[in-house]
């Protein structure tokens, strides 16, 4: 505390504020521990902030000589936001946890490094081959990984059984297929008397990640693998946001308008809906609030299973010592080590990262006790990279206000996505190769 | 002797504006003209240095759909606003004003919103406005009517966000108007209620005109909110649905913050400016031909 | 300009209201506490009982301590709370100086200077952030406390409303002054300053209310827990996307107004007439 206090006053003048960074670089020449600065971001409910302090903490117990201060930035917009102002000011972070889309963004602001210019012993390339092949495509560009699995996640489908059962369905039986689905909810609907929705998918917050998953189950993938065009009026996916349109209007299992990202959980814990569609990383949270009894399957398919991946990597940043760039590594080979992802794993839902996580024992025994946890993995072999390009920002918004304007009625599917196939591509332009 | 004593004087008294003049032309003045060149600019593309291209942005922002919407947005969400917390402004000032019993608690009341921080607002109304588990649809519900989906809604979104905004400075106004309304002399009145003239006409045609220069002010002070105030929608919609409720400012925040389009930003911070010199022109011409800076 | 606005001692001399007039304010006053009331009941109650109003309903304190275990919230007071004064203070000193040049001193060109002074009252920091940011920045000031509080120290408004003030002084008072031998600066701080005092009482109110609800600037220039004010704290906690307890979000909104709140309660009356003296420009 009173290190607090006394910190003020000097932050507080310029002149001070100089002695101060001076101070900082005189104690680090000498056998201080290495500070690293790390940005997080937090995308789905709990006090994920606890866990990640607590694992910090139980780092640099292990390692007295590297100290990390984790710093919770907010959603993973805000996150990039912060990461690149900080960039930009010249007071860049040496590690982060971030979107595994802003791959494009952060290699083209010359900001990260790749993990294979520092790989150095058999050992580290053996971790660095760890990873489920899903959880890499993200992170990977040109054959060089800068991006190391971390908070990652898939779409699931979490139903309720009490609601299946009270509709006269099976309450053990999920949606297999679109159909299924559409049918399921509208039954649903009508069995409640119009006091239940049958299904809602979220449409504000990450729509582009949903319509994705949609797409994907059509058989389509809407972007190129080098980020630079996008695929976005093809007419499987014409067809997939038809589909999702047409669970509110021809079906009636779904409410009309967008449905909010943020307080869906909290919609599916106050049953005001039998299925949503949501991260994994929502599961741990529904599971302790949930006095129901539900269930987690994969997402329905159409031509095929599918979901994109989602959530975060860690990046190395560029403008940092070696000594602090081995440090960094030397954290992030510490926080997904198996035990560590099992433990990440069973604290939020989000995906152990690892085959080898998923042979840990406590994984294992959470598992069998909890069989929902291993939904996200099975579906991992139906996965597809989430939709990351350059100009991600601009990208991704022209295709969330097509969802948006095809889900408010605004447009028909076919308009909308014509539509964000021009904005995206006049985002693009100097892309092209 | 008296010259070298005035010249001191000069010099002693630049040197006290010298702060306040450093701040200015770094935070008011250099940002300004910054943003003013920095439109004419492309962002350098993959680390390239910035590309000089004239006026391109403005053909850009012209050819901007999604600008045109925000721009039609703020006027929407103005006109919106401002005569409604105008007018109930002034009814509440009425009201308070008059003999009232719990006059303390009105005023209080009425006024309380205004001291809260806009996101802490937009918070408390995010809990009223949220679809099926929100406050105004459990409401709906227990009258046996379908619930809205406030901000998921374009049609109704930008609504609901000017209804919170109107909630949140009619209080402010408000206090304007009840200083100015206890200046009028209390003659006026009891010699109209001897004339027997209604209240009615009284208040059209005694009190409306002369509270007319409140009225001014504060409807500058409102127009200059319209512009400035998007606090509350990185809480309530970020924009959406589809950018129905995108307010220019908030768009340029959007291209300089989440799309690193600073140059872009800078463009439609020029139209804010633009704006901002029309109000303040207003002010300066109209309003203050009545009140002297002196 | 009458003072007697917020006094509720003094009976009003208007005419009795017809009771139709009382309902209708009673009514929109429940309306407009309505919203605050409903925080209140959000954060004291178990989050089931959000939108289901029974007075038997459990009242709770997990909310706050969730609240304050989830986020950092001790460090965003102390944060704002350094942020306020420092503001004030700088903006007492900067305003002072320039508003005593603009009311007594023979500056060249001051009439110009002062229209350009009272253009800030229009060019706000936030509608800049795009440059003020890269101003910040290359001042080394992004993440810093100074950095939010450093655009709006030359107030514009503070300025002109101490220049009227300082205006009003007699000069025979400064006059006085100068015979026992004071110079300018002690004038200035033995005279002028002394009398404004109220206009400092004003202006720093709506200065505190304005600093500590202020978001966009502060969002934007600040990256990390030891800058961020509690607006900006709040809001990257409650965004919706985290998902988090709604009863615990409003446990943190109440948090964060409360030593706001809780002053404008205990002094009614001196924020309402600071606003109205302020305002009125």
């Amino acid at each position: 505390m009173l290190s607090l206090i006394s910190r003020f006053p000097m932050r507080y003048s310029l002149v001070a504020a100089g002695l101060l960074s001076a101070g900082q670089a005189l104690a680090q020449t000498g056998d201080e521990p290495v500070e690293l600065t790390m940005y997080y971001p937090v995308a789905v409910g709990g006090a994920l902030t606890d866990v990640v302090d607590g694992l910090v903490s139980d780092f640099e117990d292990e390692h007295p000589n590297i100290d990390v201060e984790a710093i919770y930035a907010g959603n993973y917009d805000d996150t990039r936001v912060r990461a690149m102002s900080a960039i930009e000011a010249g007071d860049a972070p040496q590690l982060s946890v971030m979107f595994s889309i802003d791959l494009f963004d952060l290699i083209e602001q010359d900001a990260i490094v790749a993990f294979d210019d520092l790989v150095e012993t058999e050992e580290e390339q053996a971790w660095l081959d760890s990873f489920y092949p899903g959880l890499m495509e993200n992170g990977q560009l040109d054959g060089q990984t800068y991006g190391i699995p971390f908070q990652r996640s898939t779409i699931v489908l979490y139903w309720n059984k009490d609601a299946f059962e009270a509709a006269g369905l099976d309450p053990e039986q999920p949606p297999e297929t679109w159909e299924e689905m559409a049918e399921m909810g509208a039954a649903v609907r009508e069995a409640s008397d119009g006091e239940q929705w049958g299904v809602m998918v979220p449409s504000t917050g990450y729509p582009y990640w949903m319509f994705q998953a949609f797409a994907f189950q059509n058989g389509h993938r809407l972007m190129s693998e080098d980020g630079t065009e996008v695929y976005f009026d093809d007419p499987a996916a014409i067809e997939a946001l038809e589909y999702w349109v047409s669970l509110a209007d021809e079906h009636a299992a779904m409410p009309d308008g967008t449905i909010e990202w943020g307080t869906l959980r909290q919609n599916f814990l106050e049953q005001s809906t039998a299925m949503i569609w949501h991260s994994t990383g929502n599961l741990t949270a529904v599971r302790e609030e949930a006095d129901f009894d539900f269930g987690v399957a994969m997402l329905p398919m159409k031509t095929q299973r599918g979901s994109p991946t989602g959530g975060g990597n860690f990046y190395l940043f560029k403008d940092s010592s070696e000594e602090e760039q081995q440090a960094a590594m030397t954290f992030i080979r510490w926080m997904t080590a198996p035990e560590r992802a099992a433990a990440w794993s069973i604290e939020t839902g989000y995906m152990g990262v690892s085959p080898a996580a998923y042979e840990t024992e406590a994984l294992q025994d959470y598992i069998e006790t909890f069989p929902p946890a291993a939904v996200a993995r099975d579906q991992l072999e139906h996965g597809t990279a989430e939709l990351a390009t350059y100009q991600g920002g601009r990208v991704r918004r022209a295709l969330d206000n097509a969802v948006q304007a095809a889900l408010t009625g605004q447009m028909s599917p076919e308009e909308a996505l014509t539509q964000a196939q021009r904005e995206a591509d006049a985002a693009l332009r100097r892309y092209a190769r | 002797m008296i010259q070298n004593a005035d010249r001191r004087m000069q010099v002693y008294g630049a040197l006290l504006l010298l702060p306040a003049a450093l701040l200015l032309a770094t935070f008011a003045y250099l940002p300004t003209v910054a943003t003013l060149f920095n439109s004419l600019f492309l962002p350098g593309f993959r680390g390239e240095p910035a590309e000089f291209v004239g006026l391109e942005n403005y053909q850009l922002l012209i050819e901007d759909d999604t600008f045109w919407q925000v721009a039609r947005n703020n006027l929407i969400y103005a006109l919106g606003t401002i005569p409604t917390s105008i007018a109930l402004a002034l009814g509440m000032a009425l009201f308070v004003n008059a003999r009232l019993p719990g006059r303390g608690f009105v005023r209080m009341a009425y006024f309380t919103p205004t001291i809260l921080p806009m996101i802490a607002a937009a918070n408390i109304w995010m809990f009223f406005y949220a679809p099926q588990i929100g406050l105004f649809n459990a409401m709906l519900g227990w009258l046996g009517l379908p619930g809205v989906n406030w901000l998921g809604d374009p049609n109704v979104a930008l609504a609901s966000v000017i209804v919170m905004t109107v909630w949140k400075e009619a209080g402010f106004f408000m206090i304007f108007y009840l200083a100015a309304l206890q200046s009028i002399p209390p003659e006026l009145e009891e010699a109209s209620n001897l004339e027997g003239t209604s209240r009615w006409s009284f208040f059209w045609r005694v009190t409306f005109p002369l509270l007319m220069p409140t009225t001014l002010f504060v409807l500058i002070n409102a127009l200059i909110n319209a512009v400035r105030v998007v606090d509350h929608l990185f809480i309530l919609t970020k924009g959406g649905p589809n950018n129905a409720t995108n307010l220019l400012l908030y768009y340029v925040y959007e291209n300089a913050f989440s799309f690193f389009d600073r140059t872009y930003a800078a463009t439609i911070t020029v139209v804010i400016l633009l704006v901002l010199a029309v109000v303040a022109t207003v002010k300066f011409t109209v309003l203050d031909r009545r009140t002297h800076y002196q | 300009m009458t003072t007697s606005t917020a006094s509720p001692a003094r009976p009003s001399r208007r005419f009795t209201l017809p009771r139709l007039d009382t309902v209708a304010a009673w009514l929109l006053a429940i309306i407009w506490i309505f919203p605050l009331l409903y925080a209140f009941w959000a954060a004291f109650h178990p989050s089931e009982f959000m939108v289901r109003f029974d007075l038997l309903a459990p009242l709770t304190l997990d909310n706050f301590a969730d609240a304050w275990e989830q986020a950092p919230f001790a460090r965003y007071y102390l944060n704002t709370f350094a942020l306020v004064t420092g503001v004030v203070l700088a903006q007492f000193v900067v305003c002072t100086l320039a508003g005593f040049a603009f009311a007594r001193f023979p500056v060249p060109g001051k009439d110009i200077l002062f229209m350009l002074v009272l253009i800030q009252l229009f060019v706000f920091p936030e509608v800049l952030i795009v440059e003020n940011y890269r101003i910040a920045s290359g001042l080394g000031l992004v993440d810093t406390i100074t950095g939010i509080g450093l655009p709006y120290v030359a107030s514009a408004f503070g300025i002109f409303l101490l220049r009227q003030t300082f205006k009003t002084i007699p000069r025979e008072l400064e006059d006085a002054a100068r015979i026992e031998g004071c110079g300018w600066m002690a004038i200035l701080l033995k005279v002028y300053v002394p009398l404004a005092k109220p206009t400092y009482l004003a202006y720093g109110l709506v200065s505190i209310s304005h600093h500590w609800n202020n978001f966009l600037w502060p969002l934007v220039v600040t990256n990390s827990v030891e800058s961020r004010p509690l607006t900006v704290g709040l809001g990257v906690f409650s965004a919706p996307e985290t998902g988090v307890n709604w009863a615990t979000v409003s446990a943190a909104t109440l948090l964060s107004i409360a030593p706001l709140l809780v002053a404008f309660l205990l002094f009614q009356r001196q924020f309402v007439q600071s606003f109205l003296r302020a305002g009125i420009r």
